[in-house]
């Protein structure tokens, strides 16, 4: 809200003034309320290796994080921008690997990567498209500079928790949403579901049928697997609900095998296909991978796409935007040392303290170094490593993260935030407005995810 | 609908009605426990109580003595007694959270609060004078389940599939009920019955709710071949062997009109309805009630099996 710390911005106004005029009993209360909502309803992020007993609450927040009309314009140019030129860089990775003659990627950091899945090379999805649903993760560093973090192209999750935000805050203060006028996300299930029709195999002569295959209930974002297959009327299958017969995907039902055309998959490449990735996987199906690269059925997102959301690979943004679209980003990368450069470990060495170290393959928060907030000797601890496995970390400078009024134990107070939009890529680009915000709890704190103890809030885009 | 799916929520309506029932037979234990009698049987009523609820194996393998806390813990909050309440609102849960995408919300919400709210007793801290509440509860819950189910879930297969759970397991309840009571009901000891018998036989229609429908129905006493013929026969009571089977033959035809196929799971059904229809309770006792029982609880067992392989419950 003031993140510039010049008071509040101008988006804010209203939800200021009415922030200013609530006692804080009453914001308590409010947040109790929500709480039990989400416990009711189910709302939990299910801890590994635990029973039910285990399943939390992802913290939630009541006030919400507010975008200006203006500001959600020139984010989505660039993540519309970003996502094309992301999945140019898929297809030409797994066809002609023009960026990589060009020497604008280092070959070896795609074709060592465990990213890269060589069984996709020559494949051809349909549209040319393999990653159809993508988060990006942006900060805000003053008025005028977002960052992106990260991209996530894989099987980014959290978008249940958007829809679910705004659903507990428009029945909690319908009020704020008369004086706000604030762009609605419920069309994101249909545009979903619009997304992945639209990929369905070439030469079907009939509506595609569609499910959404979960690795099971024990998951961590099996509710979002579930909220979504029911948002979109389409069935939640497991791998062994799957069976691929006589050249087709096959789901088991009541009445006998249905044939599957659109696969939107929860689970990870290496668990598609035990004849092809692990063959220990039980979560995947048997022969899938050969009737996918036959075009007989799609999968969404397509295997082999975390090449592009690589933390190595994310220095090289930059150039593949200005290789694919012959244009500048207009979102920016985070300044980011890759430690595989000599110079680069040389500089993150002497400056451990001033960075975020982070493992090239590690995510949700584990694995990385907070240089600023670190101690003596978790900084030792974490140069020892480095030294160990250079090419496994980078680096990037702490962000002056922007903030936003949190209800804390003590009062209303800033926190840092990010933001995850969720953005579709089919037959056109789709992008719901709007998206995840995660909130650090602690003061300080510049640690937002759901498995460190961050929170999330409803992200309102403000209309003109 | 998936295989799976069907599996789930078949056995989602069997454990919410199995958790119901473990709490009827507990009630009617308990109440007779509680009354006056003359030597030292205190305690004896609880065994026809655990082998009514088919728990009289695994309470023995654990326990040397019935003690009335130890029995009810078995039955209630055991985790290892696959069919407590516990048990049974757990597994109802783990089938509703695999099948959330067919559950409508409130049938979701009303199982999710079921579970976190019996989670949260302690079976230590519950005294003898709790215990009532807690049955009650019980029962509300599976009530309410059943009810949000009926008001909001669609008439489609994911009905007539949780329908079939619910009446194929209030139908194996209620002939295990009559299977362990049977002695009570039998003419020879109608002759010497006493004031216990008397007890026994309201303890028998307390334990489906029908002890006062039954003196409307039949205007007289309570007389032991009324009594089995009021459970097995009589359509117009919804625990009735007969009742069950009328709501399993039409959850059958739903289904048959829906998938346009009639796999032999349905003769099965309708064979057993006919038989049930035409059945004299005479007849009944003079073959023998105990013979006839068990053949039901047989028949009933088999059903269960055939729709599971016509409708792919295993893929």
């Amino acid at each position: 809200m003031n993140g510039t710390g010049n008071g509040v911005r101008a988006p804010y106004h209203a939800v200021s003034e009415w922030l200013g005029t609530q006692p804080l009993d009453g914001l308590k209360q409010k947040l109790l309320e929500a709480e039990t909502m989400f416990r009711r309803t189910g709302i939990t992020f299910a801890v590994y290796g635990s029973e039910e007993a285990a399943e939390r609450l992802i913290p939630f927040d009541i006030i919400p994080r507010i975008i200006s009309a203006e500001e959600w314009r020139r984010l989505t140019a660039g993540i519309e921008q970003r996502v094309r030129a992301l999945n140019a860089f898929m297809y030409d990775i797994y066809h002609r690997q023009e960026i990589l003659k060009a020497g604008k990627v280092p070959e070896e950091l795609v074709i060592a990567n465990s990213a890269f899945v060589p069984e996709m090379m020559g494949v051809e999805p349909p549209l040319g498209i393999y990653s159809h649903i993508i988060g990006i993760d942006i900060v805000r560093t003053s008025e005028n500079d977002f960052f992106v973090l990260e991209d996530n192209t894989r099987t980014p999750s959290g978008v249940s928790y958007m829809l679910e935000n705004r659903e507990t805050m428009m029945h909690m203060f319908p009020d704020l949403f008369a004086k706000n006028r604030v762009a609605p996300v419920e069309d994101y299930p249909e545009n979903l579901l619009k997304t992945l029709e639209s990929v369905a195999p070439r030469g079907l002569d009939r509506e595609p049928t569609i499910a959404l295959l979960t690795p099971g209930q024990y998951n961590s974002a099996y509710f979002e697997h579930s909220f979504l297959a029911d948002q979109m009327g389409v069935e939640l299958v497991e791998g062994h609900d799957l069976t691929v017969i006589d050249g087709s995907l096959q789901m088991k039902t009541t009445q006998g095998p249905r044939q599957i055309d659109v696969l939107y998959r929860r689970i990870d490449d290496d668990f598609l296909d035990p004849l092809v990735f692990r063959a220990d996987s039980v979560l995947g199906v048997p022969g899938l991978f050969d009737l996918y690269r036959s075009g007989r059925v799609t999968i969404v997102n397509a295997p082999g796409g975390g090449i592009a959301d690589d933390k190595a690979i994310y220095s090289y943004i930059p150039e593949i935007i200005k290789f694919y679209t012959g244009r500048a980003p207009i979102l920016q990368n985070v300044p980011t040392y890759n430690c595989r450069r000599p110079d680069d470990l040389k500089y993150v060495l002497e400056h451990l303290s001033e960075l975020v170290v982070k493992e090239v393959h590690g995510s949700g928060g584990y694995g990385m170094l907070v240089g600023p907030t670190a101690s003596g000797a978790e900084i030792e601890a974490f140069r020892r490593k480095l030294e160990a496995n250079a090419s496994n970390y980078i680096a990037q400078p702490t962000l002056a993260l922007s903030t936003c009024p949190t209800l804390v134990e003590a009062g209303v107070a800033p926190r840092h935030l990010d933001l995850r939009p969720f953005v579709l890529f089919g037959d056109e680009v789709r992008l719901t407005a709007g998206g995840l915000t995660r909130v650090a709890l602690r003061a300080g704190s510049l640690v937002v995810n759901s498995s460190q103890g961050g929170g999330t809030k409803d992200t309102w885009v403000l209309q003109d | 609908m998936l295989g799976r799916t069907a599996n789930d929520l078949y056995w989602l309506a069997r454990y919410v009605e199995r958790a119901e029932n473990m709490a009827r037979l507990t009630e009617v234990g308990y109440r007779i426990v509680l009354l006056p009698r003359d030597g030292d049987g205190t305690h004896e009523e609880w065994r026809s109580t655990l082998a009514s609820a088919g728990c009289a194996q695994g309470y023995f393998a654990k326990h040397e003595q019935l003690t009335t806390r130890d029995v009810i813990n078995y039955l209630l909050f055991d985790f290892s007694n696959p069919s407590s309440v516990k048990s049974c609102l757990a597994a109802a849960r783990r089938n509703g959270r695999a099948q959330r995408t067919s559950l409508t919300r409130d049938m979701w919400e009303s199982l999710n609060s079921a579970w976190m709210e019996f989670s949260n007793i302690n079976p230590s801290s519950v005294t003898a004078g709790e215990l009532p509440r807690i049955l009650d509860w019980v029962r509300s819950r599976s009530a309410l389940y059943r009810g949000a189910l009926l008001n909001t879930i669609l008439r489609n297969d994911t009905f007539y599939f949780s329908q079939l759970g619910t009446f194929l397991e209030r139908a194996d309840n209620t002939a295990r009920i009559l299977d362990v009571k049977y002695y009570v009901l039998l003419p020879q000891i109608e002759m010497v019955g006493g004031g216990v018998d008397n007890v026994q036989w309201g303890a028998i229609l307390r334990s489906v709710s029908a002890h006062r429908s039954y003196r409307w129905v039949y205007k007289q006493n309570y007389r032991p071949w009324k009594i089995a013929e009021y459970l097995i026969l009589n359509q117009a009571m919804p625990r009735s062997l007969r009742s069950c089977y009328d709501e399993i033959n039409i959850s059958l035809t739903d289904i048959a009109e829906l998938y346009g196929a009639k796999p032999a799971c349905h003769e099965t059904a309708s064979s057993t309805r006919r038989l049930l229809a035409r059945g004299n309770i005479d007849n009944i006792f003079q073959s023998g009630l105990h013979e006839f029982i068990e053949d039901f609880i047989v028949r009933n067992n088999r059903l269960g099996n055939e729709v599971a392989e016509a409708y792919h419950f295993t893929g």
